[in-house]
């Protein structure tokens, strides 16, 4: 199919002509460009611009700022995102990582988006040329977005207190049957003194396990202090079906993987 | 539809071209160069038969608009042999009896190229993830993963 390339030194400019209608913006084409060779009509232009920025990412006071260009690949190799490597490592094979930027992750719908799941599990701000938003709000309103995401900005959390585990059937580049991120602290008796759970293909986005968060405050990370959450954690899902798995699949295992996370 | 300017090199090549805005480098590379090494196979990401090298980089062609390459130098299975000399990963590739249809093998050795340019001495698992992207519907893999750790050893006795 035809498909026109517009490509602009600045985000500004890429913004203004991401409105004319068919036009999406090309992050690094792995699933736009897939659907326009799968013959999606939807698809009539792309936009894409060479701003430096979308390239960049900062660390400063434990503070991380990734451009919504940086791949996955760049990510996992990067020295102080260690923390990161596994979530980003977890996103296709290596030529898929060297293409997919943080930013189409973000737009990926289920059973892709497993870093936006990292993303959300660590709070983190999607970032746009009109400001910042919390990434729920931006998951959630993510079909009538028509701006260009910039960057995504959040906050290290301490070691050991982000954890990623996603599920599937081939190893080591099969799709999700499900992903999940957690961060955690931990009080000074080893009780959780807060808990942010992010789930992946639990809904036709990443989703937070609120239920399953606030059963876990105050308990001790134990196969008794986590049974509550267990327990809790499909409350709210509406899982997807796939080829992968299906949705009743997909909500039984949850709770067996979350505990394993958990408890890893 | 617009004709755009795309330069990059090809195998150590200048090519300069005209093309449709839009066009895959896929088919940048089999329709308007010539150079047929680059296969396509599902033109959706899954197969990796279309598989090249951008500045040294591991990139699926199809997936990837030629336009987005101007200014990088590209490597394709066509570019490895030297001098009629095939490359240490084709020759292991021929002499494991690591490729049957074939339809597979210029991705595969490109997936392979990039992991032994950054890895000398890989491991059985380290061949395993570097080609995870790649499938071959004939071989059952395990001659092709003997053919990268035999063109792996062949690469290090001959630096030593
Ligand atoms: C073989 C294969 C395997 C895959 N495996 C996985 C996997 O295991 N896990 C996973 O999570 N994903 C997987 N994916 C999906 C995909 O590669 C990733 O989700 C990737 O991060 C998408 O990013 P992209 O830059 O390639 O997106 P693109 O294809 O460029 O864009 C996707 C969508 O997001 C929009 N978009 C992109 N960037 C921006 C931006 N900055 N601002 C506004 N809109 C934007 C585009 O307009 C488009 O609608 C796989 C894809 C393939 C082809
Ligand atoms: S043709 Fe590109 S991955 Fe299959
Ligand atoms: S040799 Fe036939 S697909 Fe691999």
């Amino acid at each position: 199919m035809a498909l026109a390339l517009q490509t602009f030194p600045t985000v500004k400019d890429a913004n203004a002509a991401l409105k004319t209608a068919g036009t999406r913006y090309l992050g690094g084409g792995t699933l736009v460009v897939r659907a326009a060779n799968e013959g999606d009509v939807s698809v009539s232009g792309l936009v894409r611009s060479t701003d430096p920025t979308l390239l960049a990412i900062t660390v400063a006071d434990g503070k991380i700022r990734i451009g919504a260009s940086v791949t996955m690949a760049a990510i996992a190799r990067h020295p102080e995102l260690g923390t990161l490597a596994k979530a980003a490592r977890a996103v296709g094979g290596p030529a898929v990582r060297n293409m997919a930027t943080v930013g189409g992750n973000l737009f990926a719908p289920a059973p892709y988006g497993d870093f936006a799941v990292a993303l959300l599990a660590l709070d983190a701000t999607v970032g746009t040329d009109d400001g910042e938003l919390p990434i729920e709000t931006f998951l959630a309103g993510r079909d009538d977005s028509h701006a260009i995401v910039t960057s995504v900005a959040f906050t290290l959390p301490k070691a050991d207190g982000f954890r990623f585990l996603k599920v599937s059937r081939i190893k080591p580049k099969g799709v999700s049957v499900l992903s999940i991120a957690t961060v955690l602290e931990q009080a000074a008796d080893g009780t959780v003194s807060s808990a942010r759970i992010a789930l992946g293909c639990m809904a036709d986005r990443p989703i937070r396990a609120r239920a399953a968060e606030k059963a876990l405050k105050g308990k001790s990370l134990d196969q008794g202090g986590i049974a509550a959450a267990l327990a809790a954690s499909t409350e709210g899902t509406t899982p997807i079906t796939d080829p992968i798995a299906s949705a009743w699949y997909r909500a039984e295992v949850l709770p067996v993987h979350l505990g394993r996370l958990l408890l890893s | 539809m617009a004709k755009v300017p795309v330069q990059f090199t090809l195998n150590g090549s200048e090519k300069a071209e005209f093309i449709d805005s839009g066009t895959t480098l896929l088919n940048a590379l089999r329709d308007k160069i010539g150079d047929t090494s680059p296969k396509g196979g599902c033109h959706q990401g899954t197969c990796g038969a279309c598989s090249v090298i951008i500045d040294g980089e591991l990139r699926l062609s199809c997936l990837t608009l030629a336009e987005t390459c101007s200014g990088t130098a590209i490597t394709t299975t066509s570019g490895l042999a030297e001098g009629g000399v095939l490359h240490p990963l084709q020759r292991a590739f021929l002499d494991t009896f690591a490729t049957q249809c074939g339809f597979c093998t210029p991705g595969m050795i490109m997936a392979a190229k990039v992991l032994l340019d950054h890895t000398p001495n890989p491991t059985r698992g380290d061949v395993v993830e570097a080609l995870s992207g790649n499938i071959c519907r004939c071989t059952g893999y395990e001659p092709i993963i003997q053919a990268v750790l035999t063109a792996a050893r062949s690469n290090s006795q001959n630096a030593a």
